[in-house]
């Protein structure tokens, strides 16, 4: 149990990937079944706990303290499960005589039925450290919140086995805690796990972006084009009365779209876009899509105004037969004869953009019939339906990003190699009326600027400091004064939690304007204007 | 004699009028006690300071050697009498020369504190419990929620860090005076033996603490010209934690910031503070360590000073003894 409180608490402060994945990979070297698998499970969210209701824990730690005293640490500290895990009496004269494994404290916290539950954690949080108490209350209070995706553990389990990601995700959903036969193959003990289990996720193919010089090499009678729709790539796999909706990294996302999943009546595997709105009459926009993401649960309500559907663009499986061999020109003529035999409500197909050459197609990418449209896909008619992101046969050529000029008004200390910059930019633009015109915070980028630019901005905060927040500050900004910024972005999202009313997406540093005075920076209304 | 006529807060510090001195004082006065080096309870420019010889010896070192008009150095457990008032330094186990002042008269004792803690430190003597009427006790860390872990533990999780990320360096950040030279010692203790690497505002209190006979291993200046950006590979570096957020840190490679402090049981600060590493390592006393201090003097009173009083006034009363917040200006709350 240690070891994995241990690992929580490195991992939520190591902002590098990197340091992640050694902590993680070193973990899964070191520890032992059936602890690392659990704690995999834990980290994936596939661990299955009884959750606890955070007022259920503060009752039970005012049994045994001072509830005024509580309440100072808790004023404190702010987080109650922290709050807890430090301030937890110890039984009188207890000392533990054994540290329990995590597997123990799972199997205890498990085996608990509703009405002991909290006697049993209780018992826990007696025999624990506190970092211990700690991980024990996250546990228990679902979700870990330690900034390591799914994703990432299957990158470090990758990295353990020297296997290629794509091979853990493919089997994944096939395993169950705590995972035994997957670290036995990894270590090199055993086969590679055959699975059982129907309708599981298969790794996607990915597009690389087209580079400078990329097309006139390629020739246009060798590829599809395809309009690049800005929903989320989605795998929904139908087998034997097992019906999955996948996200593009192998995460089970039925769950959120439960009136697209209701409509999955096929047997097949099909990739596609998951976006909202009647196919048959209009797309919504990503506002529209907004809607429906990082939901826990979607109301009846919201399912009907912004009801899913999925718009395919490839079919790996149908009736049982892999079609990923296949070349894309015969994968897609078996689509189009399936989509046409399934509701047309939830499922269309995604049109082809007709071209002869890549001028035509230029035009085209520049002003796309819709809104959610982020440029054209470009696909080699024999290729075949290859996981990862093979360098050739799938290209992603975008619509040019906006840009906007902006005004720099705090910077933050960066982590690692940057830990000594302020390398964290976050820029307004101009609000209010003319002779009493106000920044407004627009968005935040830590990238896009080279590192002799990091170099001169990072100067730059420090000679014009105005005011320190730990490891920020509040950089001179007004209409006389400022440093602009060249901010490149894909898009704009109404916010009601930043105060411009706007959050960007993908925002970065395209160019440092030294030139520009700073009350020449844009205004809120020019990015008003392109939302919607 | 009353608590309160014996020593009482004036804005220049905690004053003694039988004794005409003040303890800590946080402006020039005629006569100062002095408990221990850091600079919000070491001031210079007294007409007359009396403190331990290493206390005295630090304050020379940070403000030269004219930093009073006398001194007078105390020796642990001897008792002076100073204008009727017996006055007795007792080890505070805080820093290198660290003390508690008992001061009595007519049958009225209080100890003040000063800083203190009760984990064991190779760098300084050991905090004994003095029995007294009134006791005045710090309270940086008086709240529930701070539990020290044994240091030895948190020094074990640096080398780990060590192993694990051998082409990065690791920067602690710990205070100079002190904290710094205990990080050094606990390296030692648990094995380290290369060179440690020192930001230049360690060399002449780390030169200090050697020459007191507290063995800190071989300590090399963390300069560019002492090596490449490659040479700090591995490297374990401690510097003040303010140099860590300056372009001196960026000689290497990588570097992971640790910082060795107290405040560090608190995630969040760790966060804010862009630490990866916290370790939790502190010359004041924790909550544990504070209330059983406060049972081990058998005080009737207790007198709370800088830091979160609230808490521990409370659980006083919580017990029956007697407690009040004694409002002292001018001492850094943040300093660990």
């Amino acid at each position: 149990m240690n070891r994995f409180a241990e690992l929580l608490d490195r991992l939520v402060l190591t902002p590098s990937r990197n340091g992640k994945l050694t902590l993680l990979r070193d973990y899964f070297r070191s520890v032992e079944d059936p602890d690392r698998g659990l704690a995999l499970a834990a980290i994936t969210g596939d661990l299955n706990i009884a959750a606890v209701k955070p007022a259920m824990l503060r009752a039970l730690v005012v049994e045994r303290m001072d509830p005024v005293l509580f309440g100072y640490s808790y004023d404190y500290v702010g987080d109650l499960a922290e709050t807890v895990s430090l301030v937890w009496p110890q039984p009188q004269g207890h000392i533990p005589n054994h540290v329990p494994t995590l597997a123990e404290v799972v199997g205890r916290l498990q085996a608990a039925s509703r009405s002991d539950g909290p006697k049993v954690l209780a018992r826990l949080l007696d025999d624990a450290s506190i970092s211990a108490r700690f991980a024990i209350i996250k546990l228990v209070t679902g979700g870990l919140r330690i900034g390591v995706s799914a994703r990432l553990a299957k990158q470090a389990l990758a990295d353990l086995g020297k296997v290629d990601v794509a091979e853990i995700e493919e089997l994944w959903h096939g395993l169950t805690p705590p995972y035994t036969e997957l670290f036995a193959w990894l270590e090199g003990r055993a086969e590679k796990p055959r699975s059982a289990a129907l309708a599981l996720f298969r790794p996607v193919m990915l597009s690389n972006a087209v580079d400078d010089g990329d097309l006139a090499k390629l020739d246009p009678a060798d590829y599809a084009a395809e309009w690049k729709w800005d929903g989320i790539r989605v795998q929904a796999v139908c087998e034997g009365g097992v019906r999955r909706l996948y996200s593009r990294t192998g995460d089970d996302v039925s769950g959120a779209f439960p009136d697209l999943a209701a409509a999955m009546n096929f047997e097949a595997a099909l990739d596609g876009e998951l976006l909202v709105g009647d196919p048959r009459e209009a797309t919504g926009t990503f506002s529209d899509l907004q809607q429906r993401l990082n939901r826990k649960s979607v109301s009846p309500k919201i399912q009907q105004r912004y009801p899913a559907f999925m718009r395919c663009y490839d079919a790996l499986q149908i009736d049982g037969e892999d079609l990923r061999a296949l070349p894309f020109a015969e994968r897609r003529k078996r689509l189009e004869a399936f989509v046409g035999t399934l509701d047309p409500s939830r499922f269309d197909l995604s049109p082809f953009v007709a071209f002869s050459d890549w001028e035509t197609l230029e035009r085209l990418r520049q002003a796309p019939p819709h809104p959610i449209i982020e440029g054209v896909m470009l696909k080699r008619w024999d290729s075949p339906y290859l996981a990862g992101r093979p360098k050739g046969p799938w290209f992603k050529w975008k619509r040019d990003p906006h840009t906007i000029d902006a005004v720099l008004m705090y910077a933050q200390r960066g982590h690692g190699k940057r830990s000594s910059f302020y390398s964290d930019y976050t820029f307004g633009v101009w609000s209010g009326p003319e002779g009493s015109e106000e920044l407004v915070p627009v968005g935040k980028a830590y990238f896009g600027f080279t590192d002799e630019e990091l170099r001169e901005i990072d100067k730059y905060v420090r000679d014009n400091t105005i005011e320190r927040f730990g490891p920020v500050r509040s950089v001179r900004a007004d209409r006389r004064n400022g440093l602009v910024l060249e901010v490149a972005f894909e898009g704009l999202n109404r916010s009601t939690r930043h105060k411009s009313g706007v959050a960007m997406r993908f925002p970065r540093i395209s160019r440092l304007r030294w030139d520009k005075p700073a009350a020449e920076a844009d205004r809120i209304e020019t990015l008003q204007a392109l939302l919607d | 004699m009353r608590a309160s006529d014996l020593l009482k807060p004036r804005p220049e510090g905690l004053y003694c009028p039988p004794g005409d001195f003040f303890i800590d004082p946080v402006r020039p006065v005629e006569r100062a006690l002095i408990t221990h080096g850091h600079s919000d309870h070491a001031r210079s420019g007294h007409s007359s300071v009396l403190a331990t010889q290493e206390t005295l010896d630090i304050m020379g070192l940070r403000y030269g050697e004219n930093f009073a008009g006398t001194t007078q150095a105390a020796a642990p457990g001897e008792t002076l009498d100073i204008n009727g008032v017996a006055v007795t330094f007792h080890p505070a186990g805080h820093v290198l020369g660290s003390a508690q002042i008992c001061v009595e008269h007519r049958g009225m004792r209080i100890v003040a504190s000063g800083d203190y803690k009760r984990q064991k430190d190779a760098t300084c003597l050991p905090f004994e419990p003095i029995r007294c009427d009134v006791f005045i006790t710090e309270a940086t860390f008086g709240l529930p929620v701070f539990r020290h872990p044994p240091d030895h533990e948190e020094i074990a999780r640096v080398l780990k860090s060590a192993a694990q990320f051998p082409e990065r360096s690791h920067l602690i950040g710990a205070y100079a005076l002190g904290k710094a030279q205990r990080v050094m010692r606990l390296l030692r203790d648990a094995g380290y033996d290369r060179p440690i690497y020192i930001h230049g505002a360690l060399a002449k209190l780390s030169e200090y603490y050697q020459s007191q006979g507290i063995d800190l291993g071989v300590l090399e200046p963390a300069t560019v010209e002492s090596g490449s950006k490659a040479d700090f590979a591995g490297a374990i570096v401690v510097g003040p934690p303010s140099a860590f957020a300056d372009r001196w840190a960026r000689r290497f490679p990588d570097p992971i910031s640790c910082f060795a402090s107290g405040w560090m049981r608190i995630r969040q600060r760790a966060k804010q503070g862009g630490v990866e590493l916290p370790l939790i390592i502190s010359d004041h006393a924790d909550w544990d360590e504070l209330i059983i201090t406060i049972k081990e003097t058998g005080a009737a009173e207790i007198w709370v000073t800088h830091g979160r009083e609230e808490a521990l006034v409370r659980w006083c009363e919580l017990e029956g003894i007697a407690a009040r917040p004694l409002h002292l200006v001018g001492y850094e709350d943040e300093g660990d």
